[in-house]
């Protein structure tokens, strides 16, 4: 059972996790550099009357940056498949059917706890902009994550309005009671840029995550199948 | 292989519950470590992935 869930979870976090890296370069990574030439000082913002290129050069493929990135990003989509995994197997046991097709919507599930739950309030940030404290966010990301995972597990599975009272009640809380947030603003990069930034981030995630979940599905169905077949055999 | 896969489909559920929460720990300790550790080295490799995952960086 344990080699099953870890192979499953290890084939489905790779590929997800190297297509979330390729997105991320090409579509993410220009707007994080573009937003370094303000918070390095290169660039420097003059509200209406900046006389600055919205596209300036920007450094190129850097292999050792960028080598990091895709192994990071492989690793942490290899984290979240061993938890959609152990969750597909979890709900599995309970009656659910787990499949490619089925592993899309855990995808989006997974997208709305991990992405869009803390975002709506944390939005992802571009480097160079105010923010509070990264240890009062990180717990506040942490609650906001684990509600929503909650809260989404309730809306599949709970079946009845009190759960999905709890889920929506799990849903909301965190943005009512707000996220820790800078006392004054005093970043120096263009509003256009975090703005392209908080999308491009939200639209990569999203692609990566229903990936994430299709793959989650296939290989965790394919080897529960090799597993009963053995089993008869 | 099929001896192994054949042994885990036997497994009790007691045993099964334990193998997923064991993966789903692992996995959360990876994306811990990768994404939100705050340690330097760590950090400056993961920079550029913790801000485009939208993870609390800096």
């Amino acid at each position: 059972m344990f080699t099953r869930l870890l192979t499953s979870a290890l084939f489905a976090g790779a590929a997800a996790g190297l297509i979330a890296a390729l997105l991320q370069l090409y579509f993410v990574q220009p707007v994080l550099l573009h937003a370094e030439l303000y918070e390095g000082g290169d660039l420097v913002h003059f509200g209406s009357e900046s006389a600055n290129s919205a596209h300036p050069e920007l450094p190129g493929f850097d292999a050792v940056r960028d080598g990091l990135s895709i192994i990071f990003t492989m690793l942490i989509y290899s984290g979240y498949a061993m938890v959609l995994v152990a969750l597909m197997a979890l709900a599995q046991t309970r009656g659910a059917v787990i499949n490619a097709r089925t592993g899309l919507i855990w995808g989006i599930a997974g997208f709305v706890a991990i992405h869009f739950a803390p975002g709506f309030t944390l939005a992802p940030e571009v480097p160079g902009v105010a923010a509070a404290d990264v240890f009062v966010r990180q717990i506040w990301w942490y609650a906001t994550v684990i509600a929503a995972a909650i809260a989404m597990w309730l809306i599949a599975f709970g079946g009845n309005w009190a759960a999905w009272g709890v889920a929506i009640v799990l849903l909301l809380v965190p943005h009512v009671i707000g996220a820790p947030e800078p006392d004054v603003f005093t970043g120096p990069v263009p509003t256009e840029i975090g703005a392209l930034f908080a999308a491009r981030a939200y639209g990569v995630g999203m692609m990566a995550w229903v990936m994430l979940g299709g793959f989650a599905g296939y290989f965790w169905s394919r080897e529960e199948a090799t597993a009963n077949q053995a089993q008869t055999a | 292989m099929n001896a192994q896969s054949a042994t885990g489909a036997q497994a009790t559920p007691a045993t099964s519950i334990g193998a997923m929460i064991a993966v789903a720990l692992i996995g959360l300790g990876i994306t811990f470590v990768a994404g939100h550790v705050q340690a330097e080295t760590l950090h400056d490799a993961a920079h550029d992935v913790r801000h485009a995952t939208g993870f609390p960086c800096h």
